[in-house]
Protein backbone atom coordinates (compact mmCIF):
# COMPACT_ATOMS: atom_id res chain seq x y z
CA UNK A 1 0.00 0.00 0.00
CA UNK A 2 1.33 3.62 -0.89
CA UNK A 3 2.09 5.78 1.97
CA UNK A 4 1.88 9.32 -0.44
CA UNK A 5 -0.94 10.90 -2.33
CA UNK A 6 1.51 12.55 -3.42
CA UNK A 7 3.86 9.51 -4.95
CA UNK A 8 0.46 7.81 -5.90
CA UNK A 9 0.06 11.28 -8.32
CA UNK A 10 3.43 11.08 -9.62
CA UNK A 11 3.15 7.36 -10.19
CA UNK A 12 -0.21 8.44 -12.29
CA UNK A 13 2.00 11.05 -14.37
CA UNK A 14 4.50 8.79 -15.42
CA UNK A 15 3.27 5.63 -16.51
CA UNK A 16 0.07 7.43 -17.53
CA UNK A 17 -1.90 5.30 -15.19
CA UNK A 18 -5.12 6.00 -13.32
CA UNK A 19 -5.31 6.54 -9.67
CA UNK A 20 -7.39 3.37 -9.14
CA UNK A 21 -4.83 1.62 -11.18
CA UNK A 22 -1.85 2.60 -9.75
CA UNK A 23 -3.61 1.42 -6.41
CA UNK A 24 -4.97 -2.15 -7.48
CA UNK A 25 -1.60 -2.84 -9.29
CA UNK A 26 0.48 -2.42 -6.15
CA UNK A 27 -2.19 -4.32 -3.80
CA UNK A 28 -2.00 -6.78 -6.41
CA UNK A 29 1.83 -7.12 -6.30
CA UNK A 30 1.90 -7.01 -2.45
CA UNK A 31 -0.58 -9.77 -1.95
CA UNK A 32 0.18 -12.26 -4.98
CA UNK A 33 -3.10 -12.12 -6.46
CA UNK A 34 -4.02 -11.25 -9.82
CA UNK A 35 -6.18 -8.29 -11.10
CA UNK A 36 -8.73 -11.12 -11.44
CA UNK A 37 -9.03 -12.15 -8.34
CA UNK A 38 -8.58 -8.68 -7.21
CA UNK A 39 -11.57 -7.38 -9.30
CA UNK A 40 -14.03 -9.99 -8.05
CA UNK A 41 -13.34 -8.98 -4.37
CA UNK A 42 -13.79 -5.77 -4.94
CA UNK A 43 -16.99 -6.73 -6.78
CA UNK A 44 -18.60 -8.36 -3.99
CA UNK A 45 -17.39 -5.63 -1.52
CA UNK A 46 -19.61 -3.08 -3.95
CA UNK A 47 -22.39 -5.23 -3.52
CA UNK A 48 -22.40 -5.76 -0.31
CA UNK A 49 -22.01 -2.03 0.17
CA UNK A 50 -25.34 -1.58 -2.25
CA UNK A 51 -27.04 -4.39 -0.16
CA UNK A 52 -26.29 -2.17 3.40
CA UNK A 53 -28.27 0.45 1.35
CA UNK A 54 -31.37 -1.71 0.06
CA UNK A 55 -31.84 -3.34 3.44
CA UNK A 56 -32.45 -0.63 5.74
CA UNK A 57 -35.22 -1.33 7.86
CA UNK A 58 -37.50 1.83 9.00
CA UNK A 59 -39.13 0.01 11.50
CA UNK A 60 -35.85 -0.74 13.14
CA UNK A 61 -34.28 0.15 16.59
CA UNK A 62 -31.04 -0.48 18.19
CA UNK A 63 -31.09 -2.53 21.57
CA UNK A 64 -30.08 0.58 23.20
CA UNK A 65 -33.40 2.20 22.27
CA UNK A 66 -30.78 5.16 20.60
CA UNK A 67 -30.75 4.49 17.22
CA UNK A 68 -33.32 4.32 14.05
CA UNK A 69 -36.30 5.18 11.89
CA UNK A 70 -33.96 8.69 11.15
CA UNK A 71 -33.43 7.78 7.50
CA UNK A 72 -37.01 7.62 6.86
CA UNK A 73 -37.83 10.83 8.66
CA UNK A 74 -35.37 12.39 6.15
CA UNK A 75 -36.82 10.52 3.43
CA UNK A 76 -40.45 12.02 4.23
CA UNK A 77 -39.00 15.51 4.36
CA UNK A 78 -37.10 15.21 0.80
CA UNK A 79 -40.16 13.53 -0.92
CA UNK A 80 -42.45 16.39 0.61
CA UNK A 81 -40.78 19.32 -0.98
CA UNK A 82 -39.32 20.71 2.60
CA UNK A 83 -35.57 20.45 2.00
CA UNK A 84 -33.75 23.99 1.00
CA UNK A 85 -31.13 21.64 -0.36
CA UNK A 86 -31.66 20.22 -3.40
CA UNK A 87 -32.97 16.32 -3.71
CA UNK A 88 -29.47 14.84 -4.41
CA UNK A 89 -28.25 16.28 -0.91
CA UNK A 90 -31.12 14.94 0.43
CA UNK A 91 -30.64 11.37 -0.42
CA UNK A 92 -26.63 11.85 0.06
CA UNK A 93 -28.37 12.63 3.85
CA UNK A 94 -30.97 9.86 3.82
CA UNK A 95 -28.01 7.22 2.82
CA UNK A 96 -25.57 8.16 5.26
CA UNK A 97 -28.33 7.58 8.07
CA UNK A 98 -29.77 4.74 6.33
CA UNK A 99 -26.52 2.86 6.48
CA UNK A 100 -25.52 4.13 9.76
CA UNK A 101 -28.61 3.08 11.25
CA UNK A 102 -28.35 -0.61 10.02
CA UNK A 103 -24.97 -0.53 11.30
CA UNK A 104 -26.72 0.68 14.56
CA UNK A 105 -28.96 -2.44 14.62
CA UNK A 106 -26.85 -5.10 13.59
CA UNK A 107 -27.38 -5.18 9.73
CA UNK A 108 -24.52 -5.96 7.64
CA UNK A 109 -22.29 -3.31 6.39
CA UNK A 110 -19.32 -2.72 5.12
CA UNK A 111 -16.59 -1.08 7.19
CA UNK A 112 -15.23 2.06 5.46
CA UNK A 113 -12.91 2.42 6.72
CA UNK A 114 -14.66 1.77 10.17
CA UNK A 115 -18.29 0.47 11.13
CA UNK A 116 -18.90 3.92 12.92
CA UNK A 117 -18.45 5.59 9.73
CA UNK A 118 -19.58 2.63 7.02
CA UNK A 119 -22.78 5.16 5.55
CA UNK A 120 -20.44 7.69 4.57
CA UNK A 121 -18.55 5.91 1.67
CA UNK A 122 -22.53 4.22 0.23
CA UNK A 123 -24.13 7.83 0.95
CA UNK A 124 -22.00 9.80 -1.52
CA UNK A 125 -20.77 6.73 -4.27
CA UNK A 126 -24.54 4.96 -4.49
CA UNK A 127 -25.99 8.47 -4.99
CA UNK A 128 -23.98 9.14 -7.60
CA UNK A 129 -24.18 6.34 -9.45
CA UNK A 130 -28.62 6.73 -9.29
CA UNK A 131 -27.78 10.56 -10.81
CA UNK A 132 -25.50 9.13 -13.40
CA UNK A 133 -26.58 5.73 -14.11
CA UNK A 134 -22.89 4.22 -13.93
CA UNK A 135 -21.85 0.79 -14.90
CA UNK A 136 -20.78 -1.66 -11.91
CA UNK A 137 -17.09 -0.99 -12.85
CA UNK A 138 -16.80 2.42 -12.96
CA UNK A 139 -18.13 2.22 -9.16
CA UNK A 140 -15.90 -0.63 -8.16
CA UNK A 141 -12.83 1.47 -9.78
CA UNK A 142 -14.05 4.59 -7.57
CA UNK A 143 -13.73 1.92 -4.32
CA UNK A 144 -10.20 1.19 -5.63
CA UNK A 145 -9.81 5.02 -5.78
CA UNK A 146 -10.86 4.95 -2.10
CA UNK A 147 -8.99 2.65 -0.87
CA UNK A 148 -6.16 3.97 -2.16
CA UNK A 149 -6.46 7.22 -0.46
CA UNK A 150 -7.86 5.53 3.06
CA UNK A 151 -4.43 2.67 2.91
CA UNK A 152 -2.36 6.29 2.78
CA UNK A 153 -4.26 7.92 5.72
CA UNK A 154 -3.64 4.27 7.57
CA UNK A 155 -0.05 4.28 6.92
CA UNK A 156 0.35 8.05 7.37
CA UNK A 157 -1.83 8.68 10.28
CA UNK A 158 -4.24 5.97 11.40
CA UNK A 159 -8.38 5.61 10.91
CA UNK A 160 -9.48 4.40 14.19
CA UNK A 161 -11.08 6.41 16.93
CA UNK A 162 -9.36 5.17 20.15
CA UNK A 163 -6.34 6.35 18.25
CA UNK A 164 -7.23 9.71 16.42
CA UNK A 165 -10.66 10.74 17.30
CA UNK A 166 -13.39 10.50 15.12
CA UNK A 167 -11.52 12.53 12.39
CA UNK A 168 -9.51 9.79 11.61
CA UNK A 169 -13.20 8.01 11.39
CA UNK A 170 -15.78 9.73 9.97
CA UNK A 171 -12.55 12.23 8.40
CA UNK A 172 -11.00 10.03 6.65
CA UNK A 173 -14.03 8.30 5.07
CA UNK A 174 -15.11 11.67 4.27
CA UNK A 175 -11.54 12.20 2.37
CA UNK A 176 -11.74 8.59 0.82
CA UNK A 177 -15.51 9.49 -0.86
CA UNK A 178 -14.31 12.69 -2.07
CA UNK A 179 -11.68 11.38 -3.71
CA UNK A 180 -13.76 8.92 -5.07
CA UNK A 181 -16.57 11.10 -6.23
CA UNK A 182 -14.25 12.80 -7.92
CA UNK A 183 -13.09 10.29 -9.93
CA UNK A 184 -16.56 9.32 -10.93
CA UNK A 185 -16.92 12.73 -12.20
CA UNK A 186 -14.36 12.21 -14.51
CA UNK A 187 -11.88 14.69 -12.61
CA UNK A 188 -7.78 14.46 -12.78
CA UNK A 189 -5.94 12.39 -9.85
CA UNK A 190 -4.64 15.62 -8.99
CA UNK A 191 -8.21 17.19 -8.45
CA UNK A 192 -8.77 13.20 -6.24
CA UNK A 193 -5.76 14.11 -4.01
CA UNK A 194 -6.68 17.66 -3.19
CA UNK A 195 -10.25 16.61 -3.05
CA UNK A 196 -9.34 14.52 -0.20
CA UNK A 197 -7.08 17.26 1.21
CA UNK A 198 -9.76 19.31 1.53
CA UNK A 199 -11.79 16.96 3.10
CA UNK A 200 -10.34 15.89 5.63
CA UNK A 201 -9.00 19.34 6.41
CA UNK A 202 -12.41 20.48 7.43
CA UNK A 203 -13.14 17.83 9.98
CA UNK A 204 -9.73 18.01 11.70
CA UNK A 205 -10.09 18.22 15.01
CA UNK A 206 -13.49 16.36 15.56
CA UNK A 207 -12.86 14.25 18.59
CA UNK A 208 -14.62 10.49 19.26
CA UNK A 209 -17.20 10.91 22.11
CA UNK A 210 -19.52 8.17 21.77
CA UNK A 211 -22.57 8.32 24.63
CA UNK A 212 -21.83 5.11 26.52
CA UNK A 213 -19.20 4.06 24.43
CA UNK A 214 -21.69 2.95 21.76
CA UNK A 215 -21.52 3.40 17.95
CA UNK A 216 -24.98 5.58 17.55
CA UNK A 217 -24.63 8.73 19.32
CA UNK A 218 -23.30 11.03 18.02
CA UNK A 219 -21.79 8.52 15.17
CA UNK A 220 -24.77 8.54 13.25
CA UNK A 221 -25.70 11.75 12.50
CA UNK A 222 -21.97 12.19 11.98
CA UNK A 223 -21.97 10.01 8.87
CA UNK A 224 -24.24 12.36 7.65
CA UNK A 225 -21.90 15.39 7.79
CA UNK A 226 -19.26 13.51 6.73
CA UNK A 227 -21.08 12.64 3.13
CA UNK A 228 -22.20 16.11 2.51
CA UNK A 229 -18.63 17.34 3.74
CA UNK A 230 -17.35 14.83 0.55
CA UNK A 231 -19.60 16.58 -1.85
CA UNK A 232 -18.80 19.93 -0.87
CA UNK A 233 -14.58 18.67 -1.07
CA UNK A 234 -15.36 17.02 -4.69
CA UNK A 235 -16.97 19.94 -6.07
CA UNK A 236 -14.81 22.44 -5.21
CA UNK A 237 -11.59 20.26 -6.33
CA UNK A 238 -13.94 19.71 -9.83
CA UNK A 239 -13.66 23.58 -9.68
CA UNK A 240 -10.71 23.91 -9.93
CA UNK A 241 -10.18 24.71 -6.21
CA UNK A 242 -6.65 23.52 -4.69
CA UNK A 243 -5.80 22.91 -0.75
CA UNK A 244 -3.41 25.42 0.10
CA UNK A 245 -1.21 22.53 2.11
CA UNK A 246 -0.61 19.77 -0.15
CA UNK A 247 -2.71 16.45 0.98
CA UNK A 248 0.39 14.37 2.57
CA UNK A 249 0.62 16.75 4.90
CA UNK A 250 -2.62 17.55 5.62
CA UNK A 251 -2.91 13.89 6.49
CA UNK A 252 -0.02 14.39 9.04
CA UNK A 253 -1.36 17.28 10.37
CA UNK A 254 -4.47 14.86 11.12
CA UNK A 255 -2.01 12.01 13.12
CA UNK A 256 -0.28 15.36 14.94
CA UNK A 257 -4.02 16.27 15.98
CA UNK A 258 -4.72 12.81 17.22
CA UNK A 259 -1.53 13.00 19.41
CA UNK A 260 -2.78 16.25 21.01
CA UNK A 261 -6.21 14.87 22.03
CA UNK A 262 -7.12 13.43 25.67
CA UNK A 263 -8.08 9.83 25.84
CA UNK A 264 -11.36 10.80 26.98
CA UNK A 265 -11.60 12.06 23.82
CA UNK A 266 -10.55 8.83 21.80
CA UNK A 267 -13.53 6.71 22.36
CA UNK A 268 -13.33 6.08 25.74
CA UNK A 269 -16.76 7.40 26.07
CA UNK A 270 -15.71 9.88 29.11
CA UNK A 271 -15.31 13.14 27.43
CA UNK A 272 -17.44 15.81 24.91
CA UNK A 273 -21.23 14.65 24.24
CA UNK A 274 -20.30 11.20 26.31
CA UNK A 275 -19.88 13.81 29.46
CA UNK A 276 -22.88 16.06 29.34
CA UNK A 277 -25.35 15.72 31.88
CA UNK A 278 -27.84 13.95 29.19
CA UNK A 279 -24.91 11.75 28.15
CA UNK A 280 -24.15 10.37 31.71
CA UNK A 281 -27.77 10.07 32.08
CA UNK A 282 -27.92 7.40 28.74
CA UNK A 283 -25.36 5.74 29.98
CA UNK A 284 -26.18 4.91 34.08
CA UNK A 285 -29.30 4.07 32.19
CA UNK A 286 -27.92 1.63 29.91
CA UNK A 287 -25.05 0.15 31.66
CA UNK A 288 -25.32 1.23 35.79
CA UNK A 289 -23.16 4.30 36.68
CA UNK A 290 -19.71 3.14 37.85
CA UNK B 1 -2.52 -4.56 5.96
CA UNK B 2 -3.84 -4.61 2.90
CA UNK B 3 -6.77 -2.42 0.57
CA UNK B 4 -9.68 -4.71 1.67
CA UNK B 5 -8.67 -4.29 5.28
CA UNK B 6 -10.06 -0.32 4.44
CA UNK B 7 -12.99 -1.12 2.78
CA UNK B 8 -13.97 -4.20 4.95
CA UNK B 9 -14.57 -6.36 6.14
CA UNK B 10 -18.18 -7.07 5.17
CA UNK B 11 -19.56 -7.43 8.82
CA UNK B 12 -22.78 -7.33 11.15
CA UNK B 13 -22.62 -4.45 13.09
CA UNK B 14 -22.10 -2.19 15.12
CA UNK B 15 -18.47 -1.94 15.91
CA UNK B 16 -15.52 -3.92 14.71
CA UNK B 17 -13.86 -4.50 17.98
CA UNK B 18 -17.11 -5.19 19.57
CA UNK B 19 -19.15 -7.25 17.24
CA UNK B 20 -16.85 -8.47 14.44
CA UNK B 21 -13.70 -9.48 16.28
CA UNK B 22 -16.21 -10.91 19.30
CA UNK B 23 -17.37 -13.41 16.27
CA UNK B 24 -14.29 -13.83 15.69
CA UNK B 25 -12.88 -14.68 18.85
CA UNK B 26 -15.53 -17.31 19.23
CA UNK B 27 -15.19 -18.14 15.95
CA UNK B 28 -11.54 -19.10 17.19
CA UNK B 29 -12.41 -20.96 20.20
CA UNK B 30 -14.89 -23.66 18.11
CA UNK B 31 -11.63 -24.57 15.59
CA UNK B 32 -9.29 -24.93 18.90
CA UNK B 33 -11.62 -27.13 20.22
CA UNK B 34 -11.92 -29.28 16.71
CA UNK B 35 -15.47 -30.21 17.75
CA UNK B 36 -19.18 -28.78 18.62
CA UNK B 37 -19.18 -27.02 21.68
CA UNK B 38 -21.60 -27.72 24.18
CA UNK B 39 -21.26 -25.59 27.37
CA UNK B 40 -19.88 -22.45 27.70
CA UNK B 41 -18.66 -20.25 30.56
CA UNK B 42 -18.33 -16.54 29.02
CA UNK B 43 -16.40 -14.05 31.19
CA UNK B 44 -16.68 -10.84 30.35
CA UNK B 45 -13.85 -8.03 30.97
CA UNK B 46 -13.15 -4.53 30.90
CA UNK B 47 -14.97 -2.38 27.80
CA UNK B 48 -16.57 -5.98 26.87
CA UNK B 49 -18.45 -5.75 30.11
CA UNK B 50 -19.21 -2.40 30.21
CA UNK B 51 -20.62 -1.89 26.71
CA UNK B 52 -20.89 -5.34 25.04
CA UNK B 53 -24.72 -5.24 25.55
CA UNK B 54 -25.44 -2.55 23.67
CA UNK B 55 -22.80 -3.56 20.92
CA UNK B 56 -24.14 -7.36 20.79
CA UNK B 57 -20.83 -8.23 21.55
CA UNK B 58 -22.77 -11.75 23.66
CA UNK B 59 -24.86 -12.21 20.78
CA UNK B 60 -21.71 -12.27 18.73
CA UNK B 61 -19.22 -14.09 21.44
CA UNK B 62 -22.16 -16.75 21.02
CA UNK B 63 -22.26 -16.70 16.93
CA UNK B 64 -18.73 -17.28 17.16
CA UNK B 65 -18.77 -20.14 18.95
CA UNK B 66 -21.56 -21.65 16.32
CA UNK B 67 -19.13 -21.23 13.49
CA UNK B 68 -20.82 -17.99 12.07
CA UNK B 69 -18.36 -15.73 10.15
CA UNK B 70 -18.61 -12.01 10.85
CA UNK B 71 -20.76 -11.58 8.23
CA UNK B 72 -23.64 -13.77 9.13
CA UNK B 73 -26.84 -11.75 9.30
CA UNK B 74 -28.08 -14.49 11.60
CA UNK B 75 -25.58 -13.17 14.16
CA UNK B 76 -28.44 -10.87 15.84
CA UNK B 77 -30.69 -14.51 16.27
CA UNK B 78 -27.69 -16.58 17.96
CA UNK B 79 -29.36 -16.98 21.78
CA UNK B 80 -32.13 -18.72 19.61
CA UNK B 81 -30.00 -20.92 17.63
CA UNK B 82 -27.69 -21.29 20.11
CA UNK B 83 -30.41 -22.84 22.06
CA UNK B 84 -32.15 -24.55 19.07
CA UNK B 85 -28.87 -26.44 18.26
CA UNK B 86 -27.67 -27.50 21.91
CA UNK B 87 -25.36 -25.07 23.17
CA UNK B 88 -26.09 -23.55 26.39
CA UNK B 89 -23.78 -20.54 27.40
CA UNK B 90 -23.80 -18.17 30.81
CA UNK B 91 -22.59 -15.05 30.92
CA UNK B 92 -20.56 -13.41 33.72
CA UNK B 93 -17.96 -10.58 34.82
CA UNK B 94 -14.45 -11.09 35.45
CA UNK B 95 -11.99 -8.75 36.48
CA UNK B 96 -8.44 -10.06 34.48
CA UNK B 97 -5.89 -7.48 35.71
CA UNK B 98 -4.57 -3.84 34.46
CA UNK B 99 -2.44 -5.71 31.79
CA UNK B 100 -5.84 -7.35 30.25
CA UNK B 101 -7.07 -5.33 26.70
CA UNK B 102 -10.05 -3.84 27.56
CA UNK B 103 -12.25 -5.53 25.44
CA UNK B 104 -11.22 -9.11 26.36
CA UNK B 105 -12.76 -12.15 27.05
CA UNK B 106 -12.62 -15.61 29.25
CA UNK B 107 -14.59 -18.58 27.83
CA UNK B 108 -14.30 -21.59 29.78
CA UNK B 109 -15.62 -24.30 26.96
CA UNK B 110 -16.97 -27.67 27.22
CA UNK B 111 -16.92 -29.88 23.58
CA UNK B 112 -19.96 -32.64 22.65
CA UNK B 113 -17.36 -35.67 23.85
CA UNK B 114 -16.56 -33.72 27.29
CA UNK B 115 -13.20 -32.03 26.13
CA UNK B 116 -12.56 -29.21 27.95
CA UNK B 117 -10.81 -25.98 26.77
CA UNK B 118 -10.14 -22.65 28.67
CA UNK B 119 -9.44 -19.50 26.54
CA UNK B 120 -8.42 -15.85 27.21
CA UNK B 121 -8.55 -13.88 24.24
CA UNK B 122 -8.83 -9.86 23.37
CA UNK B 123 -10.51 -7.58 20.31
CA UNK B 124 -7.81 -5.57 19.52
CA UNK B 125 -9.21 -3.26 16.95
CA UNK B 126 -10.70 -3.15 13.61
CA UNK B 127 -11.70 -6.83 13.49
CA UNK B 128 -8.57 -8.48 14.41
CA UNK B 129 -8.14 -10.26 17.60
CA UNK B 130 -5.13 -12.21 19.81
CA UNK B 131 -5.55 -15.16 21.83
CA UNK B 132 -3.82 -14.22 25.45
CA UNK B 133 -4.06 -17.31 27.17
CA UNK B 134 -4.84 -21.11 26.72
CA UNK B 135 -5.81 -23.51 29.53
CA UNK B 136 -4.43 -20.88 31.76
CA UNK B 137 -0.76 -20.20 29.97
CA UNK B 138 0.09 -17.75 27.97
CA UNK B 139 0.03 -18.54 24.48
CA UNK B 140 -0.03 -15.13 21.70
CA UNK B 141 -1.60 -15.57 18.41
CA UNK B 142 -3.89 -13.69 15.62
CA UNK B 143 -5.51 -16.81 14.45
CA UNK B 144 -5.09 -15.49 10.74
CA UNK B 145 -2.79 -18.47 10.53
CA UNK B 146 -2.52 -22.31 11.27
CA UNK B 147 -1.59 -22.08 14.75
CA UNK B 148 0.02 -25.30 16.66
CA UNK B 149 -0.25 -25.11 20.66
CA UNK B 150 1.85 -27.79 22.39
CA UNK B 151 1.51 -27.96 26.45
CA UNK B 152 4.56 -29.88 27.53
CA UNK B 153 7.20 -31.18 30.56
CA UNK B 154 9.57 -28.19 30.50
CA UNK B 155 12.34 -31.01 28.90
CA UNK B 156 15.21 -30.81 26.91
CA UNK B 157 14.06 -32.16 23.82
CA UNK B 158 10.65 -31.14 23.14
CA UNK B 159 11.36 -28.43 21.01
CA UNK B 160 13.62 -30.14 18.60
CA UNK B 161 10.55 -32.85 18.54
CA UNK B 162 8.20 -30.63 17.41
CA UNK B 163 10.04 -28.17 14.65
CA UNK B 164 11.42 -31.56 13.16
CA UNK B 165 8.35 -32.79 12.65
CA UNK B 166 7.00 -29.59 10.87
CA UNK B 167 10.09 -29.54 8.07
CA UNK B 168 9.34 -33.15 7.67
CA UNK B 169 6.10 -32.09 6.99
CA UNK B 170 7.51 -29.40 4.72
CA UNK B 171 5.71 -26.92 7.42
CA UNK B 172 7.71 -23.47 7.54
CA UNK B 173 7.20 -21.40 10.85
CA UNK B 174 6.29 -17.96 10.89
CA UNK B 175 7.12 -17.06 14.07
CA UNK B 176 7.30 -19.19 17.84
CA UNK B 177 6.93 -18.28 21.28
CA UNK B 178 7.76 -20.54 24.27
CA UNK B 179 6.21 -19.67 27.81
CA UNK B 180 6.64 -21.99 30.99
CA UNK B 181 5.17 -21.70 34.38
CA UNK B 182 8.48 -22.28 35.78
CA UNK B 183 12.03 -24.27 35.84
CA UNK B 184 11.05 -28.07 35.30
CA UNK B 185 6.93 -27.34 35.43
CA UNK B 186 4.42 -26.93 32.34
CA UNK B 187 5.62 -25.53 29.33
CA UNK B 188 4.19 -24.38 25.92
CA UNK B 189 4.61 -23.39 21.99
CA UNK B 190 2.33 -21.49 20.51
CA UNK B 191 3.77 -21.77 16.54
CA UNK B 192 2.11 -19.90 13.77
CA UNK B 193 3.05 -21.97 10.21
CA UNK B 194 2.51 -20.45 6.83
CA UNK B 195 0.86 -24.22 5.97
CA UNK B 196 -1.56 -26.23 7.45
CA UNK B 197 0.03 -29.32 9.75
CA UNK B 198 -1.68 -32.94 8.59
CA UNK B 199 -3.74 -34.33 10.96
CA UNK B 200 -1.76 -37.45 11.01
CA UNK B 201 1.12 -35.59 12.35
CA UNK B 202 -0.70 -33.66 14.96
CA UNK B 203 -1.61 -37.54 16.17
CA UNK B 204 1.67 -38.32 15.74
CA UNK B 205 2.66 -35.79 18.47
CA UNK B 206 0.06 -36.22 20.87
CA UNK B 207 1.41 -39.73 21.79
CA UNK B 208 5.00 -38.71 22.74
CA UNK B 209 6.57 -39.29 26.19
CA UNK B 210 6.35 -35.33 27.97
CA UNK B 211 3.74 -33.76 25.35
CA UNK B 212 0.77 -33.43 27.75
CA UNK B 213 -1.52 -31.44 25.10
CA UNK B 214 -1.84 -30.61 21.53
CA UNK B 215 -4.34 -28.07 20.34
CA UNK B 216 -3.89 -26.80 16.85
CA UNK B 217 -5.98 -24.21 15.00
CA UNK B 218 -6.78 -24.99 11.44
CA UNK B 219 -8.10 -22.11 8.94
CA UNK B 220 -9.43 -24.55 6.07
CA UNK B 221 -11.60 -26.71 9.30
CA UNK B 222 -15.38 -26.66 8.84
CA UNK B 223 -16.75 -27.96 12.36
Amino acid sequence: MYDSLEKILEICNKQKLSFWEAVMQEDCREEGISPDDSREKMHAIYQAMRESDRNYDPALISSSGLSGTDAEKMRQSRLNGQLLQDDFTGKVMERALRVAESNACMKRIVAAPTAGSCGVMPAVLLTIREKLDLPDEKMEEALYTASGIGGVIAQRACLAGAEGGCQAEIGSASAMAAGAAVYLMGGTEEAIIHSCAMALSALLGLVCDPVAGLVEVPCVKRNVTGAVNAVCAAEMALAGIRSRIPPDQVIDAMKSVGRCMATDLRETGRGGLAATPEGQRIRDRLIGGS
Amino acid sequence: MNIFDVIGPVMVGPSSSHTAGAVKIGNVCLKLMGEKIQKADILLHGSFLATGKGHGTDKALVAGLLGFSVDDSRIPDSFRIAQESGLSYRFGAIDLGEDAHPNSVRMDLTSISGKKLEVQASSIGGGRIMVNRIDGLEANFSGDLPTLIVHNLDQPGHVAEVTSMLEHKSVNIATMQLYRSGRGGHAVMVIECDQEIPREALKWLEHLEGIEKVTYYSLQQEI
